[in-house]
């Protein structure tokens, strides 16, 4: 009878967050041996798996290598069984390739692309577990897969959704708040210099208010970096706490 | 900030689909209690330190926390001023939500009241307080031991201070196990019983719980099929789902509208109605076809029974047995099996106290003839049976005749003028509260100066000879016009509206307010503020004012040439009555730039009617109704209808032309989300009623188009009865739908015809009255460039469900301005018999429904009183349409003479009484009395012209 309430009049979400609050974060780097780096990133309940392979020599036809920079070669997959409903294609429809193509643009823009002429960098990410921010969440697993790979950055790549319920921007939209038809917006910045380098917009979002909704959603990206930026010291302490322990 | 909470999950299962959903648990949920040390001192304290405690049995302050059934079935307890800190639960308030809307809106009315000291406590999200549901365990369960833990956290939260928490529930279980936690808690009942000076809390305490013994049981309802029932019954077709609408002449009968078809089915008979009250979404089952009947024309009212009342009840089930009804006649008929949703609100009306002096349980008796008698239980009855009452229905039990209610309030003594309009006011659910604080705050402060600034934003038409021109007495000028030569020898004619959205900017209070009003109704409060609406932005003479300006230019022949959009400062020269200006207009003396103006408006005018009469525009005819106030007493002295002059009918025409202009612009520019209106054409089947009555007297309509009427109207004439051709129209008006607002987005394009009047419509002339302007101003105003848009106003859902709202409060406003009219009119008769000419409109099985051309006035003439001698015996001819007594024949359309007076046998239901004068019949008719002269006071001529 009564729709969903998204934002109570107390100012918690359906989920119990407030409006400004991230879902729980959790990731590992180096979860692979064989890929050159790989990571794994839980936001809340979607999950997604990333691989860096490169940098390498251009794969298949020559053709494709460029002369001044690397070439980004990004494959976006969702698992069969990550959504309610089982997917039939883990890859190759629309979205997917149009997630592909968005993932190739953002990652260009913060690999320093200059320094590998003629070869080539494969990311490939699978989300595992679908419940919003499906973008959002690869870019940041992949970010952490390519800095596991020790491929130079400007610097990390975060992404992070908002939304605009009852007057008030709401932070990392999960699936239901996405599927409620309000306005979504994504946006992914190098988090230091809050350069924009992937902005997108779903449904109609008022002029006066995108300020308002963007200027969060950039907060968001921080909040995700500042995280981000634990797990890698994180992980670099301990490894190299295990390469000391391994010299002694 | 990033949560860092524990995290549980809450899986869901519907159908096949496994849906897993994060919940986070926090740390940060605050009491709200001034009284507790540990929370954040910044966190909202709505609950006070010390809560006076008024209970008996109860020796400490304490504060309340009801469950669920608590707050929907005694919100009217709760909503008792005596009744402050209460603390509601986050899943209380989700249960409440998800049980009743209404209810819902009560209990946040009363959250974000300061006075009540409510506070809602979000446990679901707290650490302590969330529970998780125990395999097994029902999800009613599971909310009772969460709000027994929460309860139980308070307890202990709050143990270093005096305040203790009361649970309130009537759930004997639930009860016991709370007593054995450790915690307190009582029924309402009991808890209110206790309360020191608060009796009047306990007649507002709801019946429903209490289990009273019912009445000697000889009325056994059926029992209402359970929803799952209901649910597959509907899907296999088996029941109907539709909304159930009692009949306003006979308490037996009722109409079911199907919903998704259409289709009415009609109910009859006690046990087949089984419980339903008017507009309950109900399931029905269609009867086998020889139980079909079709309502009885015989006007039954319920209090004609009074006493014997449940005997006949019973007779009249017994006949339905028998079925002599023709079967041509029959229309599908249906039995009510279930309730799907209950759509009871307040009902205002009068005590019918018990036989019984000492009885406290009464009957209740509705203002609304479509809703049942209710039972209540009072120990007030003797000071309550003389003052209009609202009451609500708790429930209705199956072996009751009556539902049953509670008393919520007094409205006043029955028959004073003020209480009658409070009733009139809350029956037809027109907001008429004072504005408050909040809202008022956003309006101008004074003194208000239009600035430089202003002047270069705005056109300067200060110069123009603009006049307005309104019926006497108006006070909210929304209109002003002019018309003067130009140079190249067309004409510029322009329509100046009062520009109401540059002091109510979107989104505020004030803007929320009128949006919620939506518009204004007959002789009561306005939409807006009066310092708005009869002052700043009354376009009144000799002050500036800002305006919302449309300018043509058009020919002599009233071809326009161009069309332009501005908002302006204007100087009105003349506020003139439409008498003023005609007389203006007639005088050849006077050639001044504003007669001058006049005088082309009016010729333009006439050209531009023509024009659309030829495209076949319709005219309808309504009767309309003046009464002259007396300015002391405020009664009505006198009743005009209203004169028809050229002046009204030239102000008519150009507000058409702005208004279609305004319609066009706005759509061009947001083909989305303009807001229209539209007047859909009727189904052929609603004029039914107009072609037998043309037929009568040898006219055929053809109702084929909205031109084909027009043209067959106005050929339907017959020159030695002229008004019979207006009371064709008003019957043709009767046959109308009801003009809607919508926005353009979400109707298709063949839809948008406004019927008879124009391809498109909107509503731009009158923003002082009514909320739609406004936003047809603020959608004008982006298209010119002149205001800035604001998200909503793009938003086509949102403006679909704002004119889903104005439609809604202006048929409400339309009806409770027939409902004043009708309160006028008693309390103008309420001194008089006259003799009047009539006209029968209707022919009905037992009684003729007059028209009173002099006041516009609609009666009922019945025709078998109980009282009549045998030989007056009227028969009725169904086919032909006529009543015959002897050698009298009343055909529609009939000249007759009526002598008008008040019947006062109900003190609830005055009734205009007709009694017949001419044509004569022995022992029916009644003497003609002379007319009496009545003294004229002087008269305070108010403006209440009703369409
Ligand atoms: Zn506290």
């Amino acid at each position: 009878m009564a729709g969903l309430e998204l934002l109570s009049d107390q100012g918690f979400r359906i989920d119990g967050r407030r409006p400004h609050e991230l879902r729980k974060i959790q990731c590992r780097l180096g979860i692979f041996k064989q890929a050159d780096g790989s990571a794994y990133i839980e936001q809340g309940n979607t999950k997604v798996l990333a691989a860096v392979y490169g940098p390498h020599e251009i794969r298949g036809s020559r053709g494709k290598a460029l002369h001044d920079k690397v070439l980004v070669n990004c494959q976006y997959s969702m698992a069969t069984f990550s959504t309610g409903e089982r997917k039939r294609r883990p890859r190759g429809d629309r979205k997917s390739q149009e997630m592909t193509m968005h993932l190739k643009q953002t990652f260009d823009a913060a690999i320093q692309t200059a320094l590998y002429p003629r070869s080539q960098i494969d990311i490939f990410v699978e989300v595992l577990q679908s419940d919003g921010g499906n973008y959002c969440a690869s870019v940041n697993a992949a970010t952490l897969a390519v800095i596991d790979a020790g491929i130079p950055m400007k610097d990390y790549v975060c992404a992070c959704s908002a939304s605009f319920v009852s007057d008030t921007p709401i932070v990392d939209i999960s699936y239901l708040e996405e599927s409620s038809g309000g306005p979504e917006l994504i946006v992914a910045t190098l988090p230091k210099s809050e350069q924009i380098v992937f902005l997108e917009q779903n449904s109609r979002l008022h002029e006066d208010n995108l300020s308002k909704v963007l200027d969060l959603a950039v907060k968001g990206t921080k909040d995700v970096h500042h995280v981000l930026d634990q797990a890698v010291r994180e992980h670099v302490s301990q490894v190299s706490a295990f390469e000391n322990t391994d010299q002694s | 900030m990033l949560t860092s909470k524990t995290f549980v999950k809450k899986t869901k299962r519907g159908g096949v689909m496994k849906i897993v959903r994060e919940h986070y648990l926090r740390d940060d949920i605050t009491c709200g209690s001034a009284n507790c040390k540990v929370c954040d001192i910044n966190s909202p304290k709505p609950l006070q330190k010390e809560p006076q405690n008024r209970s008996n049995s109860i020796n400490s302050c304490h504060y309340l926390m009801p469950d669920t059934n608590v707050i929907l079935h005694q919100i009217d307890v709760l909503d008792d001023p005596a009744i402050q800190n209460v603390i509601v639960l986050q899943t209380v308030l989700e249960e409440v939500r998800h049980r009743s809307i209404p209810g819902y809106k009560r209990l946040k009315d009363m959250l974000s009241n300061a006075d009540k000291h409510f506070y809602t406590f979000s446990n679901e999200f707290n650490r302590d307080t969330y529970v998780e549901r125990k395999p097994g365990e029902s999800s009613n369960d599971r909310n009772d031991r969460a709000i027994r833990e929460a309860c139980g956290w308070y307890v202990k939260h709050l143990e270093q201070s005096d305040v203790k928490v009361v649970l309130l529930t009537n759930d004997a279980e639930n009860r016991k196990k709370a007593v054995d936690e450790g915690l307190t808690a009582f029924t309402i009942q009991n808890y209110v019983k206790e309360l020191k000076g608060c009796s009047q809390l306990l007649d507002r305490l709801a019946m429903a719980d209490t289990n009273v013994p019912l009445t000697n049981s000889r009325i056994q309802f059926p029992e209402h099929l359970p929803l799952s029932v209901i649910q597959k019954g509907i899907k296999t077709g088996r029941y109907l789902q539709g909304s159930f609408l009692a009949s306003r002449d006979n308490y037996l009968e009722a109409t079911v509208s199907v919903h998704n078809q259409e289709k009415m089915v009609f109910v009859h008979g006690l046990s087949h109605l089984n419980r339903a009250i008017h507009d309950d979404i109900v399931a029905i089952e269609i009867l086998p076809e020889e139980q079909w009947r079709c309502p009885s024309s015989i006007i039954l009212l319920q209090e004609e029974q009074k006493d014997k009342e449940e005997e006949e009840d019973i007779e009249n089930e017994n006949q339905t047995s028998k079925n002599n009804i023709p079967v041509e006649l029959r229309q599908p008929t249906g039995k009510i099996v279930g309730i799907i949703k209950r759509n009871w609100r307040q009902y205002c009306g009068i005590l019918q106290r018990s036989a019984l002096k000492e009885s406290t349980r009464h009957l209740f008796l509705p203002a609304e003839k479509r809703i049942p008698k209710i039972r209540i239980e009072t120990r007030q009855a003797e000071e309550l049976s003389k003052q209009r009452l609202v009451v609500v229905i708790d429930a209705w039990p199956r072996g009751s005749r009556y539902p049953q209610g509670h008393f919520v309030r007094k409205l006043g003594e029955i028959g004073d003028k003020d209480t009658e309009n409070e009733v009139l006011l809350l029956e037809h659910d027109v907001p008429h509260s004072k504005f408050s604080e909040a809202v008022l705050s956003f309006l101008p402060k004074m003194p208000w100066t239009i600035t430089e600034e202003d002047y270069k934003r705005r056109l300067d038409l200060r110069d123009l000879p603009i006049c307005s021109v309104d019926p006497p007495g108006c006070t909210d000028i929304d209109d002003a016009l002019h018309c003067r030569d130009l140079d190249n020898g067309n004409l510029e004619v322009g329509v100046h509206i009062a520009d109401v959205s540059h002091f109510i900017r979107p989104g505020n209070a004030l803007d929320k307010e009128a949006a919620e009003r939506g518009t204004t109704v007959y002789l009561i409060d306005q939409v807006f503020p009066e310092l708005l609406s009869s002052n700043l932005c009354s376009l009144r003479s000799n002050v500036e004012r800002f305006a919302f300006s449309v300018i043509w230019e058009m020919t002599h022949d009233a071809e326009i040439i161009n069309t332009k959009f501005t908002k302006s400062v204007i100087n009105s020269k003349a506020s003139l009555t439409y008498a003023e200006a005609q007389m203006r207009i007639d005088d050849t003396k006077q050639n001044d730039p504003i007669t001058v103006g006049l005088r082309g408006l009016n010729r333009l005018a006439k050209i531009l009617k023509q024009k659309r009469i030829d495209n076949g525009a319709l005219l309808l005819a309504s009767t309309e109704v003046r009464f002259n106030i007396d300015s002391e007493t405020h009664d009505p002295i006198d009743v005009v209808t209203k004169v028809a002059r050229d002046t009204n009918s030239m102000v008519e025409e150009f507000m058409l032309l702005a208004n279609i202009a305004t319609a066009q612009k706005t759509l061009q520019e947001f083909p989305n989300c303009a807001m229209l209106r539209r007047h859909p054409s009727p189904p052929s089947g609603n004029f039914e009623t107009l072609l037998k009555a043309a037929m009568s007297k040898g006219f055929t309509i053809d109702v084929s188009c909205g031109k084909a009427l027009a043209d067959s109207l106005n050929a339907a004439t017959l020159p030695e009865d002229p008004y019979f051709n207006t009371m064709l129209r008003i019957i043709a008006t009767r046959c109308m739908m009801q003009a809607v607002y919508f926005c353009s987005g979400t109707t298709s394009e063949a839809e948008y015809l406004h019927y008879g009047l124009a391809p498109i419509y909107t509503h731009f002339t009158s923003p002082i009255r009514r909320y739609s302007d406004i936003i047809v101003h603020r959608l004008l105003a982006v298209c010119i460039g002149a205001d800035a848009s604001y998200p909503d106003l793009l938003e086509k859902h949102k403006t679909q469900s704002l004119s889903n709202n104005l439609n809604y409060r202006h048929k409400m406003a339309q009806y409770a301005g027939r409902a004043s009219v009708n309160l006028h009119t008693h309390l103008f008769f309420k001194e008089r018999v006259e003799d009047e000419e009539g006209y029968v409109l209707f022919v009905k099985k037992n009684a003729l429904q007059i028209l009173i051309p002099k006041y516009g006035l609609e009666g009922t003439l019945f025709l078998n009183a109980k009282d009549l001698p045998s030989h007056v015996n009227f028969v009725y001819q169904e086919e032909s349409n006529t009543q015959t007594c002897g050698e009298v024949v009343f055909h529609v359309f009939d000249r007759v003479i009526v002598q008008l007076s008040i019947d006062r046998s109900n003190v609830q239901h005055l009734k205009l009484s007709l009694k017949l004068v001419h044509p004569e019949i022995t022992d029916f008719s009644v003497a003609a009395v002379t007319k009496s002269e009545n003294q004229e006071p002087p008269v305070k001529k108010a403006k209440m012209s009703v369409k």
